[in-house]
């Protein structure tokens, strides 16, 4: 006798980027349960972190926030944020996910996301979704549009739990959410099918060792920039350079910058930084009018819908100068930065004294996919993004029957291809799950009539 | 290692200048090299057309002055019936002449002409000759 | 359409002096076709070259007085050289389309132009006014069987918008005419490519270049004769047939003749100040053996 299994029509999610947004948003949509997974304290992903997205300009959070705040209130998505996957038994359509989640230090079910706690927490430390170059408290939340909108303690800076003394949060909460003795919780899911969704991160600044090994300020990556350029981040939009606070007049960007660099750095291209070092450019004209925008490309990659058009107003309307060849070297001196390039066009070397250099970074697979692999029984591919069944014909399909992977964490794509993807791994699932419910009925008719 | 360096500011003021005579955005230019590909004198010319623009386009303005290619323009407008980006180069390379002319006067002084070689020619090519290549 | 008024026409510089003959073959034509062709009275030079650079104002007083003085004879202005035409067809887009700029040239020039005048290719009059057919029932020495390479060369095909009135990738209306009078244009690829133009004042070097790419494509299609419309075109494609000839071993020369003078002949004129005897590349010789000419 064939019967519903528990949990058979349930999916789980690892990784609450645009990806698992749109997936869960898919499923849960359709009547079946999602459970998504993000091992930040809120969900969204790198799309969160972006100021306006190519090729349309559209403010990344405005056309982000509608998802997020669907997400955290769909009555058929359970979040699990702040929290990760350690554990995956069974098989397609009977799997038991075993799901941490992190102490928050802050109870969740009373917090109203007021606030508060945050404004007084003497503990000030670099923030990571500001790429470093701002602020946050030892008590915080990703950003003022967080889904959800409740705050963590991150223990490591907290005063409380390094000196004993402080509690100044636990003061001001008016609910009294604060609680230093939570602990790490572990939660059982029975799933039927799962998608990964864990994105890309940048190769860090310290593996590009000549073009300064994130050791001068004023070289930064993309994803900092992106912060320079949102209204949100930590100088208001205003472009200002890392080490001075000065509004650059000259900014020279490096793509490729470990892409397609298969003795040094990853042999495939990124796929997105054309298009965004375009935007990065554009922008950066916007904000500065007479400001420098210099560009340094091996070969533009802009195959998407109105994207070459994006790259040619960039050189005609906001004369973006381009120079075709890899920059060599990234140095500092006095308070600019020198940048040793070439222009193959021309045949030129040139020397640029820079006063901020923004570098493409390689984007490669999150740190934890090694292991995330690992407990879901995945294939990892040469490039150490997941391996998928068949690339031309199953590109959502890993080896392992019902896990899909959708978006950068499959290999680097851009918004419109991650959610394309997404919804192509939420098609799949739902075409199991609504296989098996046949199956079931089927089998109930079959019973019933005997 | 030869270091070009560019010159100060957004735009160099000879940049500026040729754009302003030639009523062109070189910006716009995206190096394709179809110009060169279809221009008659392209194999007597020191640089090629896309090089001229290219040099533009960097700000190294003197360079391209001194070019022999502005000279070996014929404005026979092959390259701007055919380039994808609309850039009127024939335009480029006048304002180019005219610069270099503003500093060393003319280049063909009608005085160095044959006698024989302008009694043979057709007046067309006199008068294009004078107009192009004397200040 | 047959007799017409005289039509205002303007033969520049040239065509008093090194092109004589497509002056004289060119009033031949319209003569024989009913429209004769009445000069303008008291021209001056067109310049020979439209200025590129967008100041240049000084360089459009030339044209821009031809085209004022035209106008007060008619509203259209006929051309036979290439050159003046794309000279005096650019300036009369330019006062056209850019009022201020010609607020200036006129008040340079002391005269009131406001752009309405047509300027006029003689190619383009045959085509569109006078009609091929009936060039074709005025033959009277057709050109049956003659391989002509019609070349139009950059001045009446570029820049489109302002002068052309064909294809400028693929000319055709010199072709059909020829084709209307008797010949068997051939195909060749380099029909609108440049000849060199005011390059050999320069640079003998650089308009080798370019004439050879024309010529030794007209050379490897079989023509027996190159026809143009420009007086430059004529001089570069004729002039350096000799070097081709001594550099290349299979190079056959090929006489070049403007296409005025062969539709003349073939009109029945008897090319009498066409000047043949000036040409480099002699053409007499297939005149005579086609029965087209007994110079
Ligand atoms: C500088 C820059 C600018 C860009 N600009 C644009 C643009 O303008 N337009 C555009 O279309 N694209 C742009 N992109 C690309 C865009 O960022 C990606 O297309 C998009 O973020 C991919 O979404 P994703 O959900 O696949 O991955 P991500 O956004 O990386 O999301 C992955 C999520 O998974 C979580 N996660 C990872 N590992 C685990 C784990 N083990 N357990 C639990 N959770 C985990 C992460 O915390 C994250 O929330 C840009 C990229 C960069 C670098
Ligand atoms: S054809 Fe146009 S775009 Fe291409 S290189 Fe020449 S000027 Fe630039
Ligand atoms: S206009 Fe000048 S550069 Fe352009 S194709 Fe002709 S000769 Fe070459």
């Amino acid at each position: 006798m064939q019967m519903m299994r528990p949990g058979q029509t349930r999916a789980l999610i690892i990784g609450a980027g645009i990806a698992g947004i749109q997936a869960a948003l898919d499923i849960a949509n359709s009547g079946y349960e999602a459970v998504l997974v993000d091992r930040l304290p809120s969900v969204g992903g790198h799309m969160a972190q972006l100021s306006e997205t190519f090729p349309t300009l559209d403010c990344s959070q405005c056309i982000l926030t509608p998802r997020t705040v669907e997400v955290g209130h769909h009555p058929h998505i359970r979040l699990y944020t702040y929290s990760e996957l350690t554990g995956l038994q069974g098989q397609a359509g009977g799997y038991t996910a075993t799901i941490r989640r992190r102490a928050a230090y802050v109870r969740w079910d009373l917090c109203t996301g007021c606030g508060l706690c945050q404004s007084r927490c003497p503990a000030r430390v670099p923030a990571e979704f500001e790429g470093l170059l701002g602020e946050r408290r030892a008590i915080y939340t990703l950003s003022p549009q967080a889904v959800p909108n409740k705050p963590v303690i991150d223990r490591e800076h907290c005063r409380y739990f390094s000196t004993g003394r402080c509690r100044v949060c636990e003061r001001l909460c008016p609910v009294g959410a604060i609680d230093y003795e939570q602990q790490d919780e572990v939660f059982e899911e029975p799933v039927g099918a799962v998608i990964v969704a864990t994105g890309y991160q940048l190769l860090p600044l310290a593996a590009l060792p000549e073009y300064g090994g994130g050791n001068v300020p004023d070289v930064i990556d993309g994803l900092q920039f992106e912060r320079l350029l949102s209204a949100s981040g930590p100088t208001a939009g205003v472009v200002r350079r890392p080490s001075d606070g000065r509004v650059p007049g000259r900014v020279v960007f490096i793509q490729c910058a470990g892409s397609r660099d298969p003795e040094r750095g990853r042999p495939y291209c990124s796929k997105f930084c054309c298009m965004y070092t375009a935007k990065h450019a554009l922008l950066y004209r916007h904000r500065v009018h007479d400001g420098q925008a210099i560009v340094f490309y091996i070969d533009i990659r802009a195959a998407g819908k109105g994207y070459e058009e994006f790259v040619q107003r960039a050189m005609d309307e906001e004369r973006v100068l381009y120079l075709r060849g890899k920059v060599s070297k990234v140095f500092r001196q006095g308070d600019q930065v020198m940048v040793w390039g070439t222009d193959t066009l021309s045949g030129r070397n040139v020397e640029i004294a820079a006063d901020l250099v923004v570098l493409a970074p390689a984007a490669v697979p999150d740190p934890s996919q090694a292991e995330l692999a690992r407990i879901l029984g995945l294939t990892i591919g040469e490039d150490g993004f997941v391996e998928v069944r068949d690339a031309q014909l199953a590109p959502v399909d890993t080896l392992r029957p019902g896990v899909f992977v959708a978006g950068a964490a499959a290999g680097p794509k851009d918004i419109p291809e991650t959610v394309a993807q997404a919804s192509a791994a939420a098609a799949r699932i739902l075409s199991l799950f609504s296989r098996w419910e046949r199956a079931a009925q089927v089998q109930v008719q079959a019973d019933g009539g005997s | 290692m030869k270091v070009a360096l560019l010159p100060e500011g957004l735009r160099s003021r000879l940049q500026q200048r040729v754009e302003e005579a030639s009523g062109q955005n070189v910006l716009a230019c995206y190096q394709c090299g179809k110009c060169s590909a279809g221009c008659p004198v392209a194999g007597v010319m020191d640089l090629l057309p896309n090089q001229v623009i290219r040099l533009v386009q960097l700000g190294l303005v003197e360079e391209a002055l001194t070019s022999q290619t502005i000279w070996y323009c014929a404005a026979c407008l092959t390259c701007a019936a055919r380039c994808p980006k609309g850039v009127d180069l024939p335009r480029v390379m006048e304002a180019l002449r005219e610069l270099a002319m503003e500093r060393s006067g003319d280049h063909l002084p009608p005085d160095r002409l044959p006698a024989e070689a302008l009694a043979e020619w057709p007046q067309q090519a006199v008068i294009g000759g004078f107009r192009k290549y004397t200040w | 359409m047959q007799n017409m008024e005289a039509l205002p026409y303007f033969p520049g510089c040239t065509l008093k002096q090194r092109a004589a003959g497509l002056d004289r073959s060119a009033r031949d034509v319209f003569s024989a076709l009913g429209s004769p062709l009445a000069e303008l009275p008291g021209w001056n030079c067109c310049g020979a070259t439209f200025p590129l650079t967008v100041e240049n104002l000084l360089d459009l007083t030339g044209p821009a007085r031809i085209l004022a003085s035209a106008r007060a004879e008619g509203t259209r202005l006929a051309v036979a050289c290439a050159a003046c035409y794309n000279v005096l067809r650019r300036t009369n887009h330019l006062l056209r389309t850019d009022a201020d700029k010609r607020e200036k040239v006129c008040l340079f020039i002391e005269s009131e132009y406001d752009g309405d005048l047509e300027v006029v290719h003689l190619l383009e009059l045959l085509h569109r006014e006078i009609g091929y057919g009936h060039v074709r029932q005025a033959l009277r020495r057709p050109l049956e069987g003659l391989r002509v390479a019609a070349y139009y060369g950059c001045l009446l095909l570029r820049p489109a918008v302002e002068v052309g009135f064909d294809d400028p990738e693929d000319p055709v209306l010199l072709d059909q005419l020829l084709a209307a009078a008797g010949a068997a244009p051939v195909s060749y690829p380099h029909r609108g490519e440049c000849c060199g133009g005011y390059l050999a004042v320069r640079s003998e070097e650089a308009a080798l270049e370019a004439s050879k790419r024309v010529l030794t494509a007209v050379s490897a299609a079989g023509a027996d004769v190159v026809v143009t419309s420009c007086p430059l075109c004529q001089y570069n494609l004729d002039r350096r047939q000799g070097i081709i000839a001594r550099q290349e071993a299979g190079f056959r020369p090929v006489p070049v003749l403007y296409f005025t003078q062969l539709l003349g002949l073939a009109l029945g004129a008897d090319g009498e100040g066409y000047r043949l005897d000036e040409h480099y590349v002699d053409p007499r010789p297939l005149l005579r053996e086609r029965g087209l000419a007994d110079v």
